[in-house]
């Protein structure tokens, strides 16, 4: 959730500034060909899939009710070890919610005593004063809170009922303990046109720092894109808000907003970089170099069962195919600026033009450019003039066996083409 | 996070105590053969003079203490301009608390 900052510009300035965030890109490391990548900065432990919400626009797997048995916690604690050895700095534990593993003491413990940053990114659904105290105790660093906006219950989360009081009780408990109040709230067409309650609640409960993200469209949030994707006076309208926010509230709340990229023209640099720095460990043990890669089809990612992280990160096919450029394609390929987006995000590409090499259609360079244009143009349309809506699909393991019962065709490109040409759009969070 | 707040660089005072600010971790990388400073899912690397000073930040010692130890410890003349400009853009940044 990070922007880099580079003082490298800053002429006699003693340090250079890295950043690790995927998102945020910084002073750039031109990765020109397959030479050995630098060490895999970022873990991310998502510890469950089971989660307390169902999220539209959640990122996880639409056939998450299929991934094969959890980690166990001495699995974890080897991959920990690993990754620590490889040089990974930052431990993220996610999910699903992550306090549904009650071994989550136990592995902050050992990435903290391993010499991780150690972050936990939580609805607060389970954030008891025991645990919390136990979580302390065990070293943890941070936690970004998340607003429990499952759309399920959006009208209770705008009028500051139950799950104000839970979100006051839980900034308390994290305010108490001495961490920082980090939140994020997931931004999307049902609730962008609320962005000023968002920020006054966010204020409220004593936020130091708000992100507020637009969700991208992956996984669930792909299937739900035509509900979630703001139009352009949406969008115009909170940044105007949020600007006037920040205006008001000067250093009380750092308020970082994030545009969905169909709005744009040149894609984001995926992940920093294909296997640049960042290393997701899914509940089962498949190594992923992000969130959503699994949606890849044709590669084989390696799982922490038989391959080490070290091994995975440098060796693996998976993590090897998409560095450097030799992969690309044009436009991508003769591009001025491969070394700008690295050709966007592969997932996006695979998702909206069937191939992963494709430049990411958000470009507007992609000869599939306007399977984002048309989408972008749907969002336009005000909800009461469209005449077909699909239902809003709620993360949850029905939906996601019913999902894996229509396999193929959902996963399939063409089938998605399709379906943005039809209708479109959705937003992505990381 | 970037943890950077306002463009004006703050003036540091001799007598301030600084230390790393609670949110960040400063530790020796093996792998990446540098100090690094963490913080909420980010990552600054310090090069060789930057580490010199954070070492020493432990809240106790005054600037101009800690600018006396390295002039004597680097065997260098005057290092008070070099110093002062860091703490200033530590202190900006957020990594550093007077």
């Amino acid at each position: 959730m990070s922007t880099a900052t580079d003082l490298s510009a800053a002429s006699t300035q003693p340090v250079t500034v890295d950043s690790i965030l995927p998102s945020a890109a910084t002073s750039a490391t031109l990765i020109t060909a397959p030479t050995p990548p630098g060490p895999p900065l970022w873990l991310l432990a998502e510890l469950t899939y089971k989660c307390p919400l169902h999220c539209v626009f959640c990122y996880n797997p639409v056939d998450f009710a299929q991934a094969g048995p959890e980690l166990s916690t001495d699995d974890w604690l080897r991959v920990l070890r690993e990754a620590r050895a490889a040089g990974s700095v930052q431990c993220g534990f996610s999910g699903g919610e992550p306090m549904l593993r009650d071994d989550l003491e136990v592995l902050v413990a050992e990435a903290h005593r391993l010499g991780f940053y150690t972050n936990l990114l939580t609805s607060g659904v389970g954030l008891t004063e025991a645990r919390a105290a136990a979580l302390e105790q065990a070293g943890l660093d941070h936690i970004q809170l998340s607003f429990q906006d499952s759309t399920k219950e959006l009208n209770d989360f705008l009028t500051h009922t139950k799950t104000f009081d839970l979100k006051r009780q839980t900034a308390a408990i994290i305010k108490a303990h001495g961490w920082p109040m980090v939140m994020n709230c997931v931004i999307h067409r049902m609730n962008i046109d609320y962005i000023e309650q968002i920020i006054d609640l966010a204020v409220e409960l004593g936020a130091e720092y708000l992100e507020l993200a637009n969700s991208q469209y992956y996984s669930w949030a792909e299937l739900n894109r035509d509900h979630l994707l703001p139009s352009k006076e949406q969008l115009g309208r909170a940044e105007r808000v949020t600007n006037a926010c920040r205006a008001r509230l000067g250093d009380q709340l750092k308020i970082f907003f994030v545009v969905p990229d169909y709005y744009e023209t040149m894609p984001k640099k995926c992940m920093n970089g294909w296997g640049n720095v960042f290393l997701t460990v899914t509940p089962d043990g498949l190594a992923l170099p992000c969130h959503t890669a699994k949606m890849l089809k044709g590669i084989e990612f390696p799982n922490v069962h038989d391959m080490s992280i070290s091994d995975i990160w440098y060796t693996s096919d998976g993590f090897n195919r998409y560095r450097g450029d030799s992969w690309m394609k044009d436009p991508c390929r003769t591009c001025p600026d491969k070394e700008k987006d690295h050709g966007g995000c592969r997932c996006q590409a695979h998702m909206l033009t069937g191939d992963a090499a494709n430049a990411d259609p958000v470009c507007d360079k992609s000869p599939h450019h306007r399977h984002i244009t048309e989408a972008v143009a749907y969002a336009q349309i005000p909800d009461n003039q469209r005449t077909v809506v699909k239902p809003l699909m709620f993360r949850d393991p029905v939906n996601s066996k019913l999902q894996k019962l229509a396999g193929l065709e959902i996963n399939s490109p063409s089938i998605h083409i399709s379906q943005s040409k039809a209708s479109s759009d959705k937003d992505l969070k990381v | 996070m970037n943890t950077g707040m306002s463009t004006v660089l703050p003036q540091i005072d001799l007598q301030v105590c600084p230390r790393v600010a609670k949110m960040f971790k400063l530790q020796w990388e093996d792998v990446q053969q540098c100090w690094v400073l963490l913080y909420p899912e980010g990552m600054v690397k310090l090069n060789g003079s930057a580490s010199e000073i954070m070492k020493r930040l432990d809240g106790s010692t005054t600037v101009a203490t800690l600018i006396a130890a390295l002039e004597q410890d680097f065997g260098a003349a005057d290092l008070s301009a070099d110093v002062l400009d860091f703490l200033a853009i530590a202190q900006q940044q957020g990594w550093v608390k007077a």
